[in-house]
């Protein structure tokens, strides 16, 4: 299991379920990928997709009643997703590193930067108290805080919106983690700081091998940071591959709905490609392909079955058009036109 | 079968001249501290200067959007435009007509009719006790557009299929509907009183973009059908490239650059416009990074000196600090800045992938 | 086919399931429903007329209840008599049936009082609101019951006995209501406050409706949940408002005794063993009360959806 090449986060089969009077909603519903270290893989989706919940799982963070249902979750080889409560509070500063949409939300707001870092790295090292203040003073530096020796003793509603976001990620950072989990990092933020955060993302994960799972719907953010893309509909993976073929090749009718509808600089005025309709609620996922109802390239198996992930020119699509035992869909040739 | 109900006369009466004309326009918010605060504390009073001198002239038929990053001012030039708060000084004028009149009178309530807003917020903007025919159909009936009951549900249904909804839909609340369809109720609703002009407040960045992109698809063809006019207020640059006939770059309350959009997108002048240019993200996978600027937006409570913009700005001299630049008209376009004006900062052309 | 609509809505809404799965809720709901059916139906349901004089003997008189067995115990006075003859369990629902008309007029009068202020506060702002608020704040640094004292104290200096006996079903309402608009009124204006900044409510600024229209027709209907809350919980507390009053002498006068009354002119023979004249009220007293919060506070949680 522990190869050179073994994958630091391996997700298989997951299933998040929240029981609610009216039934059991599923959802997350059978969710398979791997993560290699250092690399970053950006899950995408429309709100309700199951994205977010799919990074709550995996950090053991799931608001109660919802739940794993079913499925494994390795970190390292080592199951993390059946282990109580404490045990998990520990891999979680200790391994896994969690990023939020809000960095209000994850700062006390009655206490200084400076005492939430040292005590998150006091958690996790055996540090004395002037070490890991020198640690944290290290880590404000190196997300980019400056004036960080005097910055430390100030209190989260003193810094702005993009210096609180460089705050949290040096939280999420002090025990060296090897896993981050950013859930919507850039969404509460400008765009001219967007940018900052997410060039800071990358320099941190190359100089610290670490592993980035970035949870956004915002395409031009995993465009630019992702080395590959999980594209989520309905709780379920549409398609995964590498960000590139992704983006400009997708396999998956939804994927390419979803690239043609962000309008881009260069071409104005036209129509967007719309995909008509919109996601179904958890409580009306359609029988087969949830996509069918809303798919060009609709056909009688799309109603019936479920795709599962198959081997696509590029990438890895749930689509039954590239069903290896060729009983695809109406219209294989649209795929490559 | 009722057919569906032309929204405004696609050709609008008097052709000439602006249809909206915002002249100087500033609204300053009193953010001070309680008065015993200020007593007893000593703390002094504070100003936000939201909007702090705009003039622009929107024509008819066109779209005009203003961006900028949050903080700039640009929802607060939204709700001075419909009314929602009162100038503190400066003018707007719709149609010739002097906005200020008295609340309640018959020109303003005329006023009032031709032009509707459409919110940001799809989960807010409809009131959740109401019944979707009642939404659409309250500026109906507050302005008085119907005769008979028979003549507002024929009005409703027009506007739901207008909007890709079903008359059926009408009878339902709110919270039965997903994001995309709340905002064609809103649309719906803002169309109901048959207006020239719309103002849209970030009409589509709560949505998911395959939704964004129904609106936006849906927003154009009204534009086309009816001759609407336009005032987009966004901080995503795609869709007003996209949308938009004309664009404003504001900054700290203020305009920095005015242009058509092309010309803004292919020539920016003001740096700060090069800058948020520079941010949007490269989706035709060019290699292209996004640059990151230094430095974020400054309290607006106490506002640089001299140009705004000059501890962000690279070009930034001596007299950037302490005089404020202008808005100059400079090759087609109007531009707020010192080196643009002397001839330091010459003009950069940019291409995009797709082209 | 409106009302079918009506009611599969409400046998599907997540309050008719939240009521249902809460055992204590329908217990206490049942039990007030039935105080207020003896109350309200006493005129046909009671056996006797109590506080008519012409019914009443005295040979009747201190008659203990049946249950107890003792000697004079009488079918016909199931829960026993008073030392005139009156019959307790009838004294009772028509006791209960003042308690809880003084209850709910005054909850009633001090919901509109408190709605109406709470409205002007937190739309009109400024130092409307903060006069207003003052004004709240003045009232709460006197318990109710103090200021309800107050309010009839005063009126019983501006007129004589006679005439404030007459009209001390109004005086009593008129002093609790008075003492109750503080809670509707800050929860209001602070519902208001978060209402009005909501966009639906520029939207029906933009087309320019009156700021009055807008309070009545947007807002108004937004800020009922929590009222009505508060709403419930204070008929309870207005009842038992007006029993301490009536005990204290104050309420309603013996002619048309509340509970309360019943309570005070019981607790007076108390200590001559005729213990059902005082401790059957009582009871009935507590019951309805604890019932009444018991369905505020359901009502309360089910409404909140941060403890759902």
């Amino acid at each position: 299991m522990t190869g050179a090449n073994a994958p630091l986060l391996e997700v298989r089969h997951l299933r998040v379920e929240f029981p609610t009077r009216r039934g059991t909603l599923v959802a997350v519903d059978d969710v398979s990928f791997d993560l290699a270290p250092g690399e970053v893989l950006g899950v995408v989706g429309e709100s309700g997709a199951g994205k977010s919940l799919t990074g709550a799982a995996i950090i053991g963070l799931l608001e109660p009643p919802g739940r794993i249902a079913a499925g494994e979750i390795r970190l390292e080889g080592e199951r993390i997703d059946n282990l109580p409560y404490e045990k998990m509070r520990r891999i979680r500063g200790a391994k896994i590193g969690a990023i939020f949409q809000d960095p209000l939300t994850s700062l006390n707001p009655l206490y200084g930067i400076g005492r939430q870092l040292i005590e998150t790295i006091q958690t996790h090292l055996p540090l004395s108290a002037q070490a890991a203040r020198a640690r944290a003073i290290e880590l404000l530096k190196e997300v980019g805080i400056p004036g960080a020796e005097t910055r430390i003793d100030h209190y989260p509603h003193q810094f702005s919106g993009g210096m609180r976001q460089r705050v949290v990620i040096a939280l999420a950072l002090c025990a060296n983690p090897r896993l981050i989990v950013a859930d919507e990092p850039t969404t509460a933020l400008d765009v001219s700081i967007q940018a900052q955060i997410i060039a800071l993302l990358k320099k941190l994960c190359r100089e610290h091998r670490t592993a980035v799972m970035l949870v956004t719907h915002d395409m031009g953010v995993i465009a630019e940071t992702a080395d590959r893309v999980a594209v989520m509909y309905a709780g379920r993976l549409a398609e995964i591959g590498p960000v590139r073929d992704v983006v400009k090749n997708a396999a998956h009718p939804y994927t390419r709905g979803l690239m043609g509808s962000i309008p881009s600089i260069g071409e104005r005025g036209h129509r967007l490609t719309q995909i008509e309709g919109s996601m179904p609620r958890l409580t009306e996922i359609p029988k087969g392909c949830a996509f069918n109802p809303r798919c060009p390239d609709r056909g009688d198996r799309c109603t019936r079955e479920r795709p599962e992930l198959m081997p696509a020119p590029t990438t890895q699509a749930a689509c039954w058009q590239y069903d290896p035992a060729g009983v695809g869909t109406k219209a294989r040739e649209t795929v490559d036109a | 079968m009722p057919e569906a109900v032309p929204v405004t006369r696609p050709v609008p009466q008097a052709a000439s001249g602006p249809l909206v004309r915002l002249n100087s326009l500033k609204r300053y918010f009193d953010v001070s501290p309680p008065w015993l605060a200020r007593v007893l504390e000593g703390k002094p009073r504070a100003i936000v200067q939201a909007v702090d001198g705009v003039d622009i002239e929107i024509a008819r038929g066109e779209t005009f959007s203003l961006v900028g990053e949050s903080g700039c001012g640009k929802s607060t030039v939204a709700r001075l435009v419909v009314g929602l708060y009162p100038a503190t000084q400066g003018g707007i004028e719709f149609d010739g007509m002097d906005m200020s009149v008295r609340r309640g009178s018959a020109d303003n309530s005329a006023i009032r009719r031709r032009m509707q807003m459409i919110f940001q917020d799809p989960y807010a903007s409809l009131n959740p006790r109401w019944r979707v025919f009642d939404i659409i159909a309250e500026p109906i009936r507050a302005f008085g557009l119907a005769a008979s009951k028979d003549e507002i549900k024929q009005r409703v249904d027009g506007l739901l299929r207008q909007v890709r909804l079903t008359p059926a839909d009408g009878a339902k609340f709110p919270h039965e509907f997903s994001g995309g369809q709340r905002q064609r109720i809103s649309i719906a609703r803002a169309l109901a009183s048959r207006p020239e002009f719309l103002v849209c407040d970030e009409p589509t960045s709560a949505l998911d973009v395959s939704v964004q992109a129904q609106i936006l698809n849906l927003m154009m063809e009204l534009q086309r059908d009816y001759g609407l006019t336009y005032l987009f207020i966004s901080h995503n640059l795609a869709v007003v490239y996209h949308i938009s006939t004309r664009v404003g770059v504001m900054y700290l309350g203020r305009l920095v650059e005015v242009a058509a959009t092309d010309t803004l997108f292919r020539r920016p002048r003001h740096p700060y416009t090069r800058m948020l240019l520079d941010t949007i993200p490269d989706l035709e996978m060019t290699g292209r990074r996004r640059m990151p600027v230094a430095g974020e937006v400054p309290s607006p409570i106490n506002p640089p000196t001299g140009c705004a913009f000059h501890p962000r700005c690279p070009f930034a001299n001596d007299r950037c600090k302490k005089e404020r630049p202008e808005l100059l008209a400079a090759e087609g376009t109007r531009v707020a800045c010192h080196a643009v004006e002397e001839g330091r900062l010459p003009a950069e052309e940019r291409s995009y992938a797709g082209h | 086919m409106a009302f079918v609509d009506l009611m599969r809505r409400a046998a599907d809404s997540d309050i008719w399931y939240s009521f249902k799965s809460s055992h204590v809720v329908v217990v206490a709901t049942v039990v007030t429903l039935f105080i207020f059916a003896m109350a309200f139906l006493a005129p046909i349901l009671a056996p006797h007329t109590p506080f008519d004089p012409a019914t009443l003997s005295l040979s009747d008189a201190l008659k203990p209840p049946v249950l107890t067995g003792e000697d004079g115990a009488d079918w016909a006075f199931p829960l026993g008599t008073d030392e005139q003859g009156r019959d307790v369990l009838s004294s009772i629902m028509y006791g209960t049936r003042l308690s809880l008309v003084v209850g709910i007029l005054a909850t009633i009068f001090s919901m509109v009082l408190g709605i109406a202020l709470g409205l002007i506060s937190g739309y009109v702002g400024g130092g409307v609101d903060a006069f207003i608020m003052r004004l709240a704040d003045v009232q709460l640094t006197f318990p109710a019951l103090l200021v309800a004292l107050l309010i009839d104290g005063v009126v019983r200096g501006l007129i004589s006995v006679q005439r404030h006996d007459e009209i001390a079903l109004y005086v009593i309402i008129g002093a609790i209501g008075l003492s109750f608009w503080v809670q509707y009124a800050r929860t209001v204006r602070g519902s208001v406050l978060v209402e009005k900044s909501k966009e639906y409510v520029q939207a029906a600024r933009v087309i320019g409706l009156s700021p009055v229209l807008i309070m009545i027709r947007h807002v108004l209907p937004n800020v009922m949940g929590p009222v009505l809350v508060i709403a419930t919980i204070n008929i309870g507390l207005a009842v038992l408002t007006e029993a301490t009053l009536s005990f204290l002498g104050v309420g309603l006068p013996s002619t048309q005794p509340s509970l309360g009354t019943l309570i005070r002119l019981g607790q007076e023979v108390l200590l001559s063993g005729t213990w059902w004249i005082v401790i059957f009220p009582g009871v009935t007293l507590a019951i309805l009360v604890v019932a009444v919060n018991l369905m505020g506070d359901w009502l309360r949680d089910a409404l909140n959806p941060k403890l759902r």
